[in-house]
């Protein structure tokens, strides 16, 4: 009700100019506007907000706060499970849920370490006695180039298939990606039955490190002393890398018409579908993405750790973190709202809570003890709307 | 034709049932095959290892129970392997006669703290027990040092886990008891047709005069009862209590509540269902562990069998409306 008070005026205006509506509003009074916004997106601003405040008084309270060398750590430490939350949001925005992604993450980790360590590899493998070689991968940088195209593609091509089991196999997506993740761990089990493999250094260093050793590796930019780079040169890779993926992935997904459907199947799939959306073509899309979202979080972990590793606690650790990220980042479980910008702050708050274990003495016994109130209380926020509810049949859904 | 014709006569809860015992059939026969071919022998067709890998299988069978239940109800629970951990460490640490009391008073804490947080405060359960799971591990990690505790299992949990009464393992008599039960609860009870007539539509249900937040406490408070008792009896299995020790519960059971036919969704299924999904489980597990499959290729053919029998009789339907 009050929404609708609100956008009344700039709607109207729009109309006496004669503009087309493109969803654009001309002539906007700013202050109304951002209100409005953060009204919509108060899961989002919230977040946003909660992540400011634990973070800046993380680094006050941090010896070496604010420091490049901080950032880098922290942005290395976020990566991976900012990229598995965005993954999740996507299903969960669709209404659905993939408990894959830490699986299919970890798949694409081990195959990134035997791909990414910038000798020549030739791709073999024994079968019924015979050994088979398919193709040599080359060394240097061409042999790295495609070998993350690689990564990236079987990340997509998993997230696929499980849109694909979802889509045309009818399955409920939180039992059918239950059952693919054990297939991807398999894989994963398979490709690295223990611990190894090995990531090009200069790879590993460029991607974990400030844009100054970035530059510095690849020799550009005066091996990055470039004067006009000066003020660049201390921002982490990784948080560029976020904001790139972010930039270049979501925004024009969540803006197309595909990714509107998304949201418009969470919100009532049976309308959305009358609507003349391609809801198939939707869901199938979410998945893909998700798939890509957490094969770039597979890929970031095994450059990072410089190995890959078949670990099934910790993909599991990886998938439950990511439901956790998502609620924390505003978007609800039942679908329809949110984002995958609001994970990311929610994957940003999870990791911070943790930083803080570092810096205050607590006792590391009690880690976990305060990791899950911590974890318990935030989710529980939502809570607040129920004392609001003024018609109890509001409660079920 | 004949195929056809027998699914029309079949109930639509009974069809799952029947396919998935046939596919318990189908792996003792192939599993014979290769030990016949291999070693000569037929261990899956003697009595004495099928009650030995269904001893090893109650475990899975009592929590499957209680994660039915929370299904039926449209919900879940994540919280089970910590549940079952807290159980068994405060079991043995207890120790004498309140052993069996406070591991089962654990399970029902956690399902009391599970229910009000899904009932009342409407925190989708999803989330919420995946916080309390978070919390128990943070309390048992506290109270254990992070060490596999030195305390060991009483008397009582070794005879009811380990024994053997008339050459039947005692675990099985319990596992009989928790499904009688729970069938019971599900076919005869009130709160039976409650829990179904929740998971099909909460709403419709609160309307027609039911206590619906009462019933989904007492669904959870199951499900964590069934969870403490399991951790109870695996640590008079395994004579103690170790961490991690509930990791290997939580998705098998849900795997085996839908393998039976219970809708994800809540509202359809038979508890028959779950028990044969229990047993289709932990037969696959003890039939490639003869065949010595490595570890991926145990998950992979896992994930797949639950695709395909899904793919058989869990389709859902298409949403046009």
């Amino acid at each position: 009700m009050a929404n609708s008070t609100l956008s009344e005026p700039a709607m109207s205006s729009a109309s006496m100019t004669g503009v087309p509506s493109t969803g654009l509003v001309p002539r906007r009074s700013f202050g109304g506007d951002l209100l409005i916004r953060v009204r919509q997106n108060i899961g989002l601003a919230t977040a946003i907000g909660l992540f400011c405040v634990v973070y800046i008084f993380y680094h006050l309270a941090h010896p070496k706060g604010f420091s490049s060398a901080v950032f880098v750590q922290n942005a290395d430490e976020v990566f991976t499970l900012a990229m598995v939350a965005m993954a999740q949001t996507l299903p969960v925005l669709a209404a659905g849920l993939d408990l894959s992604v830490g699986a299919l993450m970890t798949m694409v980790g081990c195959i990134a370490s035997y791909l990414l360590s910038g000798a020549a590899t030739p791709i073999e493998f024994t079968f019924g006695g015979t050994h088979h070689v398919l193709a040599v991968l080359p060394g240097g940088g061409v042999g790295i180039a495609i070998g993350v195209v690689v990564c990236l593609l079987a990340g997509t091509l998993a997230g696929f298939l499980n849109g694909c089991v979802v889509v045309f196999g009818r399955i409920q997506p939180i039992i059918a990606t239950l059952a693919t993740g054990a297939i991807y761990i398999g894989i994963a089990l398979f490709l690295r039955p223990t611990p190894g493999g090995k990531i090009d250094d200069d790879l590993n260093w460029a991607l974990t490190n400030s844009l100054q050793d970035l530059a510095s590796t690849v020799h550009i930019f005066d091996d990055g002393n470039a004067s006009w780079f000066a003020p660049f040169a201390p921002i982490p890779v990784p948080f560029i890398l976020i904001v790139l993926i972010a930039l270049l992935v979501w925004v024009p997904f969540r803006r197309s018409v595909t990714g509107r459907s998304v949201y418009a199947i969470g919100s009532a799939e049976g309308a959305a579908y009358m609507s003349g959306l391609h809801i198939d073509r939707a869901k199938l899309a979410a998945f893909t993405l998700a798939g890509f979202f957490a094969g770039c979080g597979g890929l970031f972990l095994a450059i990072q750790t410089s190995s890959g590793n078949a670990d099934i606690p910790q993909a599991g650790t990886y998938t439950l973190n990511s439901i956790a990220a998502v609620v924390i980042g505003g978007t609800s479980l039942l679908g329809g709202t949110g984002s995958a910008i609001g994970s990311i702050f929610g994957a940003l708050i999870l990791r911070v809570i943790s930083f803080f274990f570092r810096i205050f003495d607590i006792a590391p016994l009690l880690q976990p003890l305060f990791e899950g109130i911590i974890l318990l209380a935030a989710v529980s926020i939502g809570a607040l709307r129920v004392l609001r509810v003024k018609n109890t049949l509001e409660l079920f859904r | 034709m004949t195929a056809a014709s027998l699914n029309l006569s079949l109930s639509r809860d009974a069809r799952p049932i029947l396919i998935s015992a046939s596919f318990i059939v189908v792996i003792l026969v192939a599993g014979t095959f290769y030990t016949l071919s291999r070693l000569g022998t037929a261990p899956l067709l003697s009595p004495t290892y099928l009650l030995q890998q269904l001893q090893i299988g109650s475990f899975l069978g009592i929590v499957a129970a209680g994660m039915m239940i929370v299904i039926l109800i449209s919900q879940i629970d994540l919280s089970v392997p910590w549940t079952l951990t807290a159980a068994a460490m405060m079991a043995t640490a207890v120790g004498g006669a309140w052993a069996l009391p406070v591991g089962l008073g654990v399970g029902l804490l956690v399902g009391l703290v599970n229910g009000v947080g899904v009932a009342y405060l409407r925190i989708p359960s999803m989330i919420f027990t995946l916080g309390v799971n978070a919390v128990m591990r943070g309390l048992m990690v506290a109270h254990t040092g992070g060490f596999a505790p030195q305390t060991a299992a009483t008397d009582l949990m070794r005879f009811l886990a380990a024994d053997h009464s008339f050459g039947i393992p005692n675990a099985l008599f319990v596992w009989l008891a928790v499904s009688v039960l729970v069938a019971l609860i599900l076919r005869r009870m009130a709160l039976g047709r409650y829990i179904y007539a929740i998971g099909n539509k909460e709403a419709a249900a609160y309307l027609a005069g039911v206590n619906t937040r009462g019933v989904i406490v007492i669904s959870f408070v199951l499900c964590g009862l069934a969870a403490g008792l399991a951790g109870v009896l695996l640590a008079g299995y395994s004579t103690k209590a170790y961490q991690g020790m509930g990791d290997a519960y939580l998705l098998p059971s849900i795997a085996a509540v839908v393998i039976g036919g219970t809708n994800i969704l809540g509202g359809r299924g038979r508890y028959l269902g779950t028990l044969v999904g229990v047993i289709l489980i932990v037969l696959l597990n003890s039939v490639l562990s003869i065949m010595e499959m490595p570890e991926a290729g145990r998950q992979v053919i896992y994930g797949a069998v639950i695709i395909l029998m899904l793919l058989v009789y869990g389709r859902g339907e298409r949403v046009t409306s």
